[in-house]
């Protein structure tokens, strides 16, 4: 027992906070993720984050709230993104990758001001890794706040939102508008990976919100299971993943400890190859064949 | 300006743009974006590793990206293509977050392996960009017609024999390789923004293959060619000016797209190389 839970682990301050704002995290950004899976737009839920971690580094730059930055830089991202064609089938590609590139340029000048101007090392670490034992126990709330938000604006258009990812024609003749479906969806997954980026980092954001959902969509037979099923797996995988990094400190020579990024990364990706073996993911069926029993349970 | 460590600098940074500039070419006909992010950014996490085991951070980007490669096109078969180039993407990362904490890594070498500190390139270090760069170009070269075919008409590739899965590999394969040479010169951000934006733009221009990679190959060398101008003169990171002109040129293209094919008819992508081949 000893070597599984090492002592104090549950007494310990930043792991308890860490164990909330992750719990939090890994739900919001697994049903947000869902959605993102289906309609393909993981490559805008991780650009994002980088995004976020611009407005981050600006804010930091200027002296503001940093999770102010990290919303507010997601929200301009989502915007230009849909501004110059993410919607669009063609050209999506490359206009989330024009942004990106763009967020990422200005990433570097705001990381270079910051260290000219101040004398702190550490900023360029942790805006781009985070760290979720770091976390001041007082954002608690806000971040508690902000996601349900997102997941409000989730639910609210869920019905919609889902239909016109599977059938955008369908979508159009029930006389819904799908650009507003997109824009509304695009600000619940800026928010959302906004508050993931700075809670745990930007490649916990990535990992929770494409991982969980991923290997749920691969195995769930209708949309409610998926969702379910995809938040389960990503606060097991945060959760395991910070008591093995917690464990962690005892068993590396250096007593320094691996990232608990590491940990959850390994466990979610662990989680998606087991998902794709045959017997469990019941087969390799065209993903179209899937999401055709998610509209139908649901229409 | 042209003198010394400068001297090094525009010799790599012009054979960066023209590779990054041929590569592009496909990077954006066949929508592969994605891939051209996650390859270069994960694959820093090699270079980590190989400080740690203390060879060559050559060889650790060299092992990281192409494993990446493979992954992704092999992964991809089974899965969504985006959902498992992310999950390739944060699993190099959190690999290399495991190795920054094992070793006592000085922080400016992340910032310099991610954004490139091209102003610092020393005279050992361009024979390999040369070297690796010339066989990214002789790779395309090989891979020009069937890889055309295939991004275009996908269905004519097949019905001709070709395998588009070994394709989109063997594509995946030329940016690890383009990724080995240019990431410990240059970082992993200006590549891609190299790879997008200049493409991107010269795609908006022509809808010929060969005016279009010949265009992408001038405006990637235009790019870089003002970005150290500029980081020379102001002392900003050149990254930055990079990514800057990048989406510049990319405006600049869709202003004219949209303006040569009228505003009554403006699309919502102007046409591309695809557009003129499917239409032949």
């Amino acid at each position: 027992m000893h070597f599984i839970l090492e002592p104090g682990f549950f007494s310990n301050g930043p792991v308890r906070t860490a164990l909330i704002i992750g719990g939090v995290t890994a739900i919001v950004s697994a049903v947000v993720g869902v959605f993102v899976v289906i309609r393909s737009q993981a490559f805008a839920g991780h650009a994002l984050t980088d995004v976020a971690t611009t407005g981050g580094s600006a804010a930091f730059f200027f002296g503001l709230s940093p999770l102010l930055g990290f919303i507010g830089g997601g929200v301009i991202g989502a915007g230009a993104m849909d501004l110059i064609g993410v919607q669009r089938e063609r050209g999506r590609d490359v206009a989330t990758g024009i942004v990106l590139g763009t967020a990422l340029g200005l990433a570097a000048l705001f990381l270079y001001l910051d260290t000219t101007k101040s004398a702190s090392t550490g900023a360029t670490q942790q805006i781009l890794f985070g760290s979720i034992f770091t976390l001041d126990p007082s954002t608690v709330p806000l971040v508690i706040g902000l996601s349900a938000v997102a997941l409000a604006i989730i639910t609210s258009i869920n019905r919609p939102l889902l239909m016109s990812s599977l059938s955008a024609d369908l979508t159009r003749a029930r006389g819904i508008n799908l650009r507003a479906i997109g824009v509304l969806f695009m600000i619940a997954m800026a928010v959302s990976v906004g508050l993931s980026s700075i809670a745990v980092g930007s490649i916990l954001s990535t990992a929770l919100l494409i991982g969980p959902a991923a290997s749920s969509v691969r195995v769930a037979r209708s949309l409610r299971p998926a969702l379910v099923m995809a938040a389960a797996l990503g606060v097991a995988a945060t959760w395991l993943g910070i008591l093995f990094a917690y464990d962690s400190f005892y068993w590396v020579p250096s007593s320094q400890g691996l990232p608990v990024s590491f940990f959850i990364v390994s466990l979610i990706f662990l989680c998606y190859l087991v998902t794709g073996i045959p017997f469990v993911g019941r087969g390799f069926r065209a993903a179209t064949s899937r999401q055709r029993d998610v509209s139908e349970e649901s229409a | 300006m042209f003198s010394g460590f400068m001297w090094n600098a525009w010799e790599v940074g012009t054979m960066v743009a023209i590779v990054g500039g041929v590569v592009g070419f496909f990077v954006v006909l066949r929508g592969s974006s994605f891939p051209a992010h996650a390859i270069p950014n994960g694959a820093f996490a090699g270079a980590a590793g190989a400080n740690l085991i203390g060879i060559n951070p050559l060889i650790g980007l060299g092992v990281f990206s192409f494993a990446a490669a493979l992954g992704i096109g092999g992964l991809a078969r089974r899965g969504r293509a985006d959902a498992v180039t992310a999950l390739a993407l944060v699993m190099m990362l959190a690999l290399g977050a495991a190795f920054l904490s094992l070793s006592t890594q000085y922080e400016p070498q992340i910032f310099s392996l991610l954004f490139g500190e091209i102003l610092g390139v020393s005279a050992n270090e361009i024979a390999p960009v040369i070297v690796l760069g010339a066989v990214c170009i002789i790779a395309v070269a090989v891979l020009y017609r069937p890889l055309l075919l295939a991004s275009i008409a996908p269905d004519v590739a097949a019905a001709r024999g070709l395998r588009p899965q070994r394709l989109e590999i063997a594509f995946l394969i030329v940016i690890a390789c383009a990724t080995t040479m240019t990431v410990p010169v240059v970082g992993a951000l200006l590549i891609f923004t190299l790879m997008i934006g200049p493409s991107a733009a010269a795609q908006c221009f022509t809808n010929r293959a060969g005016r279009a990679i010949v265009g992408s190959v001038a405006i990637a060398l235009l790019t870089i060619w003002m970005a150290l101008a500029c980081a020379y003169e102001s002392n900003w990171p050149v990254g930055f000016y990079v990514s800057v002109f990048s989406a510049v040129w990319y405006g600049v293209g869709r202003g004219y797209a949209a303006w040569n094919t009228g505003l009554r008819n403006a699309r919502a992508t102007p046409v591309t190389t695809a557009d003129a081949f499917t239409m032949s």
